[in-house]
């Protein structure tokens, strides 16, 4: 009971700075995820046009590889590139929302029916028009399926971005392991888990309200 | 009208999939492409809206060679039928119909009065259909939704690729006796892909059988079941359905073309010999190389003319090689006569036909149809 009080209190003492952790928290995801989409999606349409499954696997080996190598490790070897800070974060965990991006995008578009394919080219679709009107509104259910696993993965491995100093929920974590402090672990965890549960739940209806 | 003219196409591993291809697909008619997998039936008929490229040779359609005309403006002027339907899932059937419409930039009105009158054209309540996803139709339903859609834009030319062999049987029938009805309405120049001989029977003005990439064969069902080319055509047709077309002999084939005639000019008493010496009733009369008429032994024993020419009866009906033997039992027996005498264009006689000639076709036919021969 006493501990319930003294955490009341400390979050009506801590409220501002817990807010600004969790908006930092949601900026270096945000980012990350906004910029891997921006990159994804176009490069995975392009890959369906290739015909060349060589380069196309290479591609895909290639995003494999960041997606293998450990967090820690990845945020650790972005300071002697691009130093300290919100920057390297957002690189490093950009770099591991490409492979469910793309992936998922390639295969939605990939997943489209031949047939119909066929009978939009029959029927006199442009390649701009067959895109946007019969292939993405068919593979959208796929690509949001995979924004939305990378969303949630991204913003739980934000909170290793405190680490190269980018801030974040991270850092009430970090500074309650430095002082012993279990309210500042307990609320830094606490809120990554709501965050990362509400990004699901609306991506999730998101999701399904496009699929119809 | 669709022309093919010395067409071939090579794809780039070598293969040759069509070899010197002429053909013509006409215009208002059902013809179909047929032959075993692998023929290039389907080859062909893709060349002409140019999803396949052809390697050299001339398409033309409607004049126009296809090589000259923007492929995006080409396919929307033409009707395109799939076996997968690929009806857009994501898209109701209002939309799925209106597709090459609104491509076409018609109008919100045009557009509307369109997609109805095509539903209730294949008996699908528009009220009840339009708003409903492809999903939610059975096979057969989607196959006609597909079928209209390809009607929307009132093409001239329809693709038809296998259309209905993913159907069920029933609904498989049912759709190619609608086909054949829409058609009696609507009169495109249809170029329908199928391996099924029983549905190219059933629903082609022209049927192109195919092999290796060449056309073996073209015409009527009826002239590819009762004179096939080669033994390929006759195996691919199947002995069975041969049989069963297999039809009383015409005219042509058992009229007498050795036959006793007489002249205007010729003597009762000449004409009386020749009956007698035949052991006939009745002659046919030349004038001038041409048909004149005919006469019998009553009115050559009638009296006292001198030549055929007076005594001759000229309203006498008469048959044409082409004529089906019916014809010739019927013509027979209105006009109470022994002898009926087949004219060709010109005029001529072609020949006769008496009881005896029909009673030797019913005999042959019979028993090739027992299987005696």
């Amino acid at each position: 009971m006493e501990t319930i009080l003294d955490y009341i209190e400390y979050l009506q003492e801590r409220y501002v700075s817990i807010l600004e952790y969790s908006y930092e928290h949601l900026l270096i995801s945000f980012l990350a995820i906004m910029f891997g989409i921006l990159l994804t999606v176009p490069a995975a349409i392009l890959l369906t046009r290739v015909k060349n499954d060589l380069f196309n696997s290479t591609v895909f080996n290639i995003v494999n590889v960041f997606q293998t190598i450990p967090t820690i490790a990845l945020l650790a070897i972005m300071i002697p590139f691009f130093g300290i800070g919100l920057q390297p974060a957002v690189i490093a965990l950009f770099l591991y929302s490409l492979l469910p991006l793309l992936r998922n995008t390639y295969a939605g578009i990939k997943s489209v029916d031949p047939g119909i394919i066929e009978s939009a080219k029959g029927m006199g679709f442009g390649q701009a028009k067959q895109l946007f009107t019969i292939e993405i509104p068919l593979a959208l259910p796929y690509i949001m399926s995979g924004i939305k696993t990378t969303t949630v993965y991204i913003i739980s491995w934000t909170t290793l971005a405190a680490v190269i100093g980018a801030g974040g929920l991270g850092d009430l974590i970090l500074g309650g392991i430095g002082l012993n402090d279990k309210f500042m672990i307990f609320t830094g965890t606490f809120i990554a888990i709501i965050l990362a549960l509400s990004m699901d739940l609306i991506f999730g209806k998101v999701e399904k309200k496009l699929t119809r | 009208m669709i022309e093919l003219k010395s067409v071939n196409k090579v794809y780039d591993d070598g293969f040759q999939a069509l070899k010197n291809i002429n053909l013509t697909f006409d215009e208002g008619k059902i013809n179909v492409l047929i032959g075993p997998s692998g023929c290039g039936k389907t080859t062909t008929m893709k060349l002409l809206n140019r999803l396949v490229d052809h390697t050299d040779g001339t398409i033309l359609v409607e004049g126009k060679d296809i090589q000259e005309m923007n492929p995006i403006q080409l396919r929307r002027q033409m009707g395109y039928v799939i076996q997968s339907i690929g009806l857009f899932p994501h898209m109701t059937i209002y939309d799925n119909v209106a597709t090459v419409p609104k491509l076409l930039r018609w109008n919100k009105s045009k557009i509307d009065e369109t997609v109805h009158r095509l539903l209730n054209l294949v008996n699908l309540e528009p009220e009840t259909f339009k708003k409903r996803y492809p999903s939610e139709l059975s096979g057969g339903q989607q196959q006609r939704i597909g079928v209209i859609r390809a009607l929307a834009a009132e093409p001239d030319i329809i693709l038809m690729d296998e259309p209905f062999s993913a159907l069920d049987p029933i609904s498989r029938e049912q759709l190619q006796d609608e086909l054949t009805h829409l058609q009696a309405e609507i009169n495109k120049t249809i170029v329908f892909v199928t391996h099924d001989m029983d549905e190219a029977i059933k629903i082609a003005d022209q049927i192109i059988l195919m092999k290796d990439g060449e056309v073996v064969q073209k015409g009527s069902p009826h002239e590819l079941l009762t004179e096939p080319k080669n033994d390929f055509v006759k195996e691919f047709i199947g002995t069975e359905r041969l049989q069963k077309a297999e039809t009383l002999p015409l005219v042509r084939e058992m009229m007498n073309q050795d036959f006793v005639s007489t002249y205007v000019s010729e003597s009762i008493d000449e004409a009386l010999n020749k009956l007698i010496n035949h052991n006939l009733t009745q002659l046919p009369v030349i004038n001038n190389k041409q048909y004149a008429g005919f006469v019998t032994i009553k009115d050559l024993l009638k009296g006292s003319e001198e030549t055929v020419s007076n005594v001759i009866n000229t309203d006498q009906k008469t048959l044409k090689p082409s004529d089906e033997a019916s014809q010739a039992m019927r013509l027979l027996k209105e006009q109470e006569l022994n002898e009926v005498t087949v004219l060709t264009d010109q005029n001529e006689i072609a020949g006769v036909v008496n009881y005896k000639d029909i009673s030797e076709a019913l005999q042959n036919y019979y028993e090739k149809q027992q299987g005696v021969v």
